[in-house]
């Protein structure tokens, strides 16, 4: 029975199922126990913001709180992941990957191939990223293409509730290792969710919308926005498709190459920054399998090649919002009708 | 000394001031993003900073606005800062959690825990390298130890015989999770051994110690001799961010309030020792609770950035 919940419960609502299901899924990072040990509320916390509450308690010795040591925890993750555990290691915000990259890019993705498939690595590292809580530079990145970028990660980026929770339990089930990609201003959202366990498949994007004028391509936070912007066109007599690929390796090539052939122009709406991310990733795509079909040149709607500001005022120009793209959509249907 | 007294007290009430509005002014709504406040640790970057001068670099924290106004950042730009404005320290791009001032050798808060001790080792090597007799000198929290970037800038300060000082401010907390449980030691001092430099443990509610302490480390280190670890040691009054409803502590909060406050402290013993009288201090509170208001005001009347400053000062440009 699906009924409403807020993504943050539905991540939740996976982890829980997960781990009464499966005895070797365990979870571990800062204050996710809410410092087990120490006096005052042991489930205090559940992490920074609130994900894994409860779950200390629910599943006891199985939900492990980790010191400020991103490389000591991550790896200890990828290795209990070697032992035959599936573990959970929550890299608090994406922007602190820099800490313990090694473990991951080097160590954990690496295993399968450098030892010859004979390795399985089944480790889940959730972390939050985004722009939009005034939290700056250090707080706010996309970083999602830098993990894209490395071949043998799995990269997830849910873009609501049900995805959330279909998409966790894909990927706490999977036996590679795999970054889930949580949308900090997403937490507080809510949609329709199955109280039952459920899986959605890797490298299948969703088509959110049909169309048949322009393919609108957008990732994480940014499928609602463009669903909105969608509707608006809608009004002026524009039909777009808008496509949420949902994970962004593997990435579902196949689907976005089909939708821009029948409408023949293309939308990439992407809040990572612009150099080397998933918009000119999908665009380089396009530009090679499917330059034929294209009647406009691809516009991408990102935010401008800088840091994330701090100020109100300059994060607010700095995110991409439904204008920008309903006015990158429009120019793409009027240069050439 | 009368007039480092002085000093001293006035940079303590500076900051205590300036953390208690920031406080009341967050209550309202009208401060933007994630604020940490550093009240009841004011004697820490006191009694450190005021051995300090224009050679001199410190790194900070998150938690980092007790280290900028220790070490002579504006208040008023500071103020600006935390409210996004064009006026700001940093313009509005960096907010509370990144003020810097490089003219004044503060490196900035940082927003990585760990994040600022390797950078103290750069600072301290450069201050070798153009033979300035400055220091660096890295704040960290008890939280912060326990990252791989504390451990290897220790080691490396070791073995390249920094002028460097570590001053882990141990408030008993890293977010929600206690000291207690996550710092594998009884003392983050006691990690120096390890590093072959001196570890000191001081009462962090007292600013005399805190001073002796750091006025040894940074002798030490200007002659050639090192570097050091300071633990210091109390509680940070309000919740690790503002909004925090600190639900994994209790009492202790109040006791250090009533009880060891660094202010109070330093005031009883000044005004019992003769070495200052009441009025005086009564004065530098006046003078400060100015300060703060005066910030607070021009803050707020302040213009934001626009549109043309959020492509600026990503690349220097020739
Ligand atoms: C690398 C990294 N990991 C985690 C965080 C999230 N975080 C911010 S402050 C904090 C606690 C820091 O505790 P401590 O070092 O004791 O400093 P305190 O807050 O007590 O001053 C944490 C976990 C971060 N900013 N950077």
């Amino acid at each position: 029975m699906a009924r409403t919940i807020s993504y943050r419960e539905a991540i939740n609502e996976a982890l829980a199922q997960e781990m009464a299901r499966d005895e070797s899924v365990i979870v571990m990072g800062e204050d996710n126990a809410g410092g087990a040990g120490s006096p005052g509320e042991d489930d205090a916390w559940g992490g920074v913001l609130g994900v894994t509450k409860g779950l200390f308690h629910k599943f006891p010795g199985r939900v492990l709180d980790t010191p400020i040591s991103e490389s000591a925890f991550v790896g200890a993750a990828i290795g209990a992941a070697t032992r035959g555990q599936r573990p959970v290691a929550e890299l608090m915000f994406i922007d602190f990957m820099g800490v313990c990259f090694d473990q991951i890019f080097n160590q954990a993705v690496k295993f399968r191939y450098m030892f010859g498939g004979n390795a399985r690595t089944p480790v889940v590292i959730r972390t939050m990223y985004g722009a939009g809580l005034r939290a700056a530079a250090q707080h706010s990145q996309c970083l999602y293409p830098i993990f894209t970028h490395i071949p043998g990660l799995k990269v997830v980026v849910p873009s609501n509730p049900y995805e959330a929770k279909g998409l966790l339990i894909q990927s706490i089930r999977d036996d590679d290792p795999v970054i889930f990609c949580e949308h900090k201003a997403l937490y507080d959202t809510s949609g329709e969710v199955p109280e039952d366990s459920y899986t959605i498949p890797f490298g299948e994007a969703n088509v959110v919308r049909d169309g048949d004028d322009v393919t609108i391509v957008a990732i994480g936070r940014m499928v609602a926005m463009a669903e909105g912007a969608a509707n608006d066109l809608a009004a002026s007599g524009i039909e777009a498709e808008v496509i949420d690929p949902r994970t962004t390796s593997p990435l579902d090539t196949e689907t976005i190459l089909e939708s821009v052939e029948k409408t023949g122009r293309l939308v990439v709406v992407d809040e990572a920054s612009p150099r080397c991310n998933l918009a000119t990733d999908i665009s380089a795509l396009v530009a090679k399998e499917a330059f034929g079909s294209l009647r406009a040149p691809i516009e991408m709607v990102t935010p401008p090649h800088t840091p994330v500001p701090f100020s109100d005022a300059l994060e607010d120009l700095y995110i991409p919002d439904a204008q920008k793209v309903l006015n990158a959509a429009k120019a793409v249907v009027e240069y050439r009708r | 000394m009368t007039d480092t007294l002085r000093e001293a007290y006035r940079v303590m009430r500076t900051i205590r001031a300036f953390e208690e509005r920031v406080h009341e002014e967050f209550a309202t709504g009208e401060i933007p993003g994630f604020v940490h406040l550093y009240a009841g640790e004011e004697a820490s970057a006191t009694g450190v900073c005021l051995h300090l001068d224009d050679r001199d670099a410190i790194a900070s924290t998150h938690r980092g606005h007790g280290h900028c106004i220790a070490k002579g950042v504006d208040v008023h730009a500071m103020m600006a800062e935390i409210y996004g404005r064009k006026t700001g320290a940093c313009r509005g791009k960096g907010g509370s959690m990144h003020i810097a001032d490089l003219a004044k050798g503060m490196l900035g808060a940082n927003g990585i825990v760990g994040g600022g001790p390797p950078l103290i080792c750069g600072t301290a090597l450069a201050a070798k390298q153009q033979n300035t007799g400055g220091v660096g000198v890295a704040f960290f929290g008890d939280g912060a130890s326990n990252q791989g970037t504390t451990l290897e800038a220790l080691n490396l300060a070791s073995v390249w015989n920094l002028p460097a000082i570590f001053v882990a401010e141990n408030n008993g907390y890293a977010e929600a999770t206690s000291s207690a449980w996550s710092v594998a030691s009884d003392n983050i001092a006691d990690r120096a051994a390890g590093f072959g430099m001196p570890g000191v443990i001081v009462d962090g509610f007292d600013f005399f110690a805190v001073h002796e302490a750091a006025g040894e480390a940074v002798e030490r280190a200007r002659e050639g001799g090192g570097p050091t670890l300071i633990e210091v040691k109390f509680t940070r009054y309000f919740g690790h961010f503002e909004g925090d409803q600190q639900t994994y502590r209790a009492g202790e909060v109040a006791h250090a309030r009533a009880t060891l406050d660094c202010l109070k402290r330093f005031r009883d013993r000044v005004t019992d020792s003769g070495e200052l009288d009441g009025p005086l201090l009564d004065d530098i509170d006046a003078e400060v609770a100015k300060l703060i208001e005066d910030a607070v005001s021009a803050a707020k009347a302040a213009p934001k950035p626009t549109k043309e400053d959020l492509e600026t000062d990503v690349y220097v440009s020739y």
